[in-house]
């Protein structure tokens, strides 16, 4: 898995005579021993190490758990608690696989927008980024599948719209809905299915992650100055010790944080409802995803009008699956020939933009769409009222400080600041209709909206056009000066 | 006739009925071999021999509903009050978002008749497939059913009447058994 010469030397007989049939030793030591690193690399490149160790920790967890889950309907949330009260330790092990999930999501977020930032995804490393973005995907549906397992009502509810957005695909929807739920609705067969791929695609993301790092091990690391390695004496350094101890370092910063979640916040990225099981007569109030699926639930959300020919529904779903597709042509969407954002001041704003959107997508995606957002005035005391039933509704209202918000020959609707002049009025009226409060103010589906418009417009307006109109600065002539021109001294140069 | 100078002589035509014969012979068997894969993943026949139910209506409760689950999927059977079945006949069909009568909600019992007091609606909500919440907790603002979601509400009828939902919940395929005791439901 690398592209340049072979520095294995085999030391002894047995080496050699591995070495001979199968060069197993020399390909670890290639690729991770002696492979030679860009020696600039900052903390923002610990990530894949990082990630590495979420897939095996994940893979390892996931394995124990499969011995005592028991995949059904009837037994399933059972089974789950069973893992948290009667097995030893499954408590632990069961936190450490939920809650590994969403340490491997803030690892690729950050591994992602490291890619971004630095241009890891321009020329020639366009194979190893979509390569990763399969991954993320994979990801997503393992992570979604997994989800469903506990089986509690979050599980299948959640579970339950997202396998209806399916059915918004035209004609053959509903039919590869059903063909995927093996049932008319989320059943018994789901939840086998599921549990079988759910533990079948964790292999699939290492089959892919092997790929991802044979790619970007035949073209090199980028790195943050951008610039590719011109002399590999003076630009790299060999990946052990330098970035074995570098990563390490990053690792156990990281299994830190990773430890603070399952001993002292084990639940505290979960939602409650889960631990109800799952009741296909009753919904929970918010159905909500996993926060690191919150800005496409967004994106989602934010498609409530028909767009032409195309239902609100269906257009929500496109935008969804749009948001991710977009990231596999990114690579020939940039057409800036300069790869690190450093040396782009005007591009490195828009990307600071991005990252706030990307996570106001997320806020946006965990709150109601009708929520207030910016609240404008105070809470009213809202009637609608038939002037077939209260003729004088006007007048009266007006009478007792009522604001008329719209009116027709058939109705009126009439704001009250306060609880007695609503009274007052509802009695005088003689109408029968009930009050309902009204906030007044911005709500979360205009701003999600934008949002959405904006993640969009970063990737097919900006980043085409900035590439044509920003003029770049100077980049270095090469990693080494880099390095040694920020060190600022000649002796820093020749103390080296 | 001499074996001496031996010149092999390619008949292309022959090669290439064999290249498409064998190419033709290996997509057919994969199509064969990989359709019972994407079968396998249809409903079970146990799965579609579980898509009826029959539903006694007589316990009912004026005013009240039953739910059952057909195959995994709600349905509500609601006896409906007077007053509910005429709010849900007052009501003028080509103002609705979805325009039904209420009689065109309803199945004919054997006799020929209607039986307006008997609603059966699907309990998908029509919009992402939320459970609606009914009587005995909140009918929303036309009477019939609310869903929790997204904020849909359904009159007295099951038609949308405000909210993002679509459509009407739909009328299931259904029958009333021979003295009109019990309706049975199919998916």
């Amino acid at each position: 898995m690398s592209g340049h010469e072979s520095t294995y030397k085999p030391g002894t007989g047995i080496e050699k005579w591995i070495d001979a049939r199968l060069p197993i030793v020399r390909l670890v030591h290639d690729s991770f021993v002696g492979f030679p690193v860009a020696k600039n690399l900052n903390y923002w490149w610990t990530f894949g190490a990082i990630l590495a160790v979420c897939l095996v920790t994940q893979i390892i967890t996931g394995i124990v758990l499969a011995m005592h889950y028991v995949p059904h309907v009837d037994m399933a949330f059972a089974s789950v608690e069973r893992i948290m009260r009667d097995v030893e330790y499954g408590w632990l092990i069961r936190y450490i696989h939920a809650n590994g999930a969403s340490m491997f999501f803030l690892a690729v977020y950050i591994h992602m927008f490291r890619g971004l930032y630095y241009g890891s995804y321009k020329a020639p490393r366009e194979i190893s980024w979509i390569l990763g973005v399969i991954i993320y995907l994979l990801m997503m549906g393992t992570a979604f599948m997994g989800y469903v397992l506990p089986w509690g009502q979050m599980s299948l509810h959640g579970a339950s719209v997202i396998t209806n957005l399916i059915g918004a695909i035209p004609l053959v929807g509903e039919q590869i809905k059903i063909w995927l739920q093996g049932a008319p609705s989320i059943g018994n067969a789901t939840l086998n299915r599921f549990f079988s791929l759910h533990y079948l695609l964790p292999f699939m993301i290492a089959g892919v992650v092997i790929l991802h790092i044979w790619a970007f091990h035949t073209t090199g690391n980028n790195n943050p100055t951008g610039v590719d390695v011109k002399d590999e004496k003076k630009d790299t350094v060999p990946f052990h010790p330098y970035y074995t101890v570098k990563d390490g370092f990053a690792i156990i910063v990281f299994l830190m944080i990773f430890a603070g979640f399952v001993f002292y916040a084990p639940n505290v990225l979960g939602h409650a409802d889960n631990y109800i099981e799952g009741n296909p007569l009753k919904t929970p109030a918010h159905i909500v995803p996993e926060w690191y699926l919150l800005p496409f639930y967004a994106i989602l959300r934010a498609i409530t009008f028909d767009i032409g020919p195309i239902p609100a529904k269906l257009g929500g779903v496109i935008a969804m699956f749009g948001a991710i597709a977009v990231l596999f042509v990114l690579p020939w969407l940039d057409t800036s020939k300069v790869r690190s954002l450093r040396y782009r001041p005007l591009a490195r704003q828009f990307f600071l933009g991005f990252v706030a959107v990307c996570l106001l997508l997320g806020v946006a995606g965990a709150s109601n769409p009708d929520d207030i957002v910016i609240k404008t005035g105070e809470d009213t005391l809202r009637y609608e009222v038939s002037l077939e039933e209260a003729p004088e509704a006007v007048a009266v209202a007006e009478a007792h400080h009522g604001k008329i918000v719209s009116s027709n020959s058939e109705r009126v609707i009439v704001d009250f600041a306060h609880y007695e002049d609503a009274v007052e009025f509802a009695e005088a009226s003689g109408t029968t209709a009930e009050a309902t409060v009204k906030h007044h103010g911005l709500t979360w589906l205009p701003v999600a909206q934008l949002l959405t418009f904006l993640y969009f417009a970063y990737f097919l307006i900006i980043i085409p056009l900035l590439g044509l109109i920003e003029r770049p600065k100077d980049e270095p002539e090469s990693i080494a000066d880099s390095i040694h021109k920020s060190n600022g001294s000649a002796d820093a140069v020749a103390a080296e | 006739m001499t074996d001496e100078t031996y010149t092999e002589t390619v008949d292309e035509d022959r090669r290439d009925f064999i290249h498409i014969a064998a190419g033709a012979a290996v997509a057919g068997g994969a199509g064969a071999l990989a359709w019972p894969f994407i079968a396998q993943m249809l409903p079970a026949l146990d799965t579609r021999a579980a898509s009826s139910l029959e539903v006694p209506i007589t316990d009912i409760p004026e005013g009240g509903e039953i739910r059952v689950l057909i195959g995994g999927k709600p349905f509500f059977i609601r006896h409906r009050t007077a007053a509910e079945i005429a709010a849900a006949e007052s009501v003028e069909a080509g103002d609705l978002p979805d325009p039904q009568t209420d009689e065109e909600r309803l199945v004919a019992r054997a006799d020929g008749t209607l039986n307006p007091a008997i609603l059966v609606v699907s309990g998908s909500c029509t919009h992402l497939g939320c459970v609606p919440v009914g009587p005995g907790s909140n009918t929303g603002e036309f009477g019939g059913w609310y869903c929790p979601c997204h904020g849909s509400h359904y009159d007295t009828s099951g038609r949308i009447r405000k909210g993002p939902a679509p459509t009407n919940l739909p009328v299931p395929t259904y029958e009333y058994n021979a003295d009109g005791s019990a309706v049975t439901i199919s998916l």
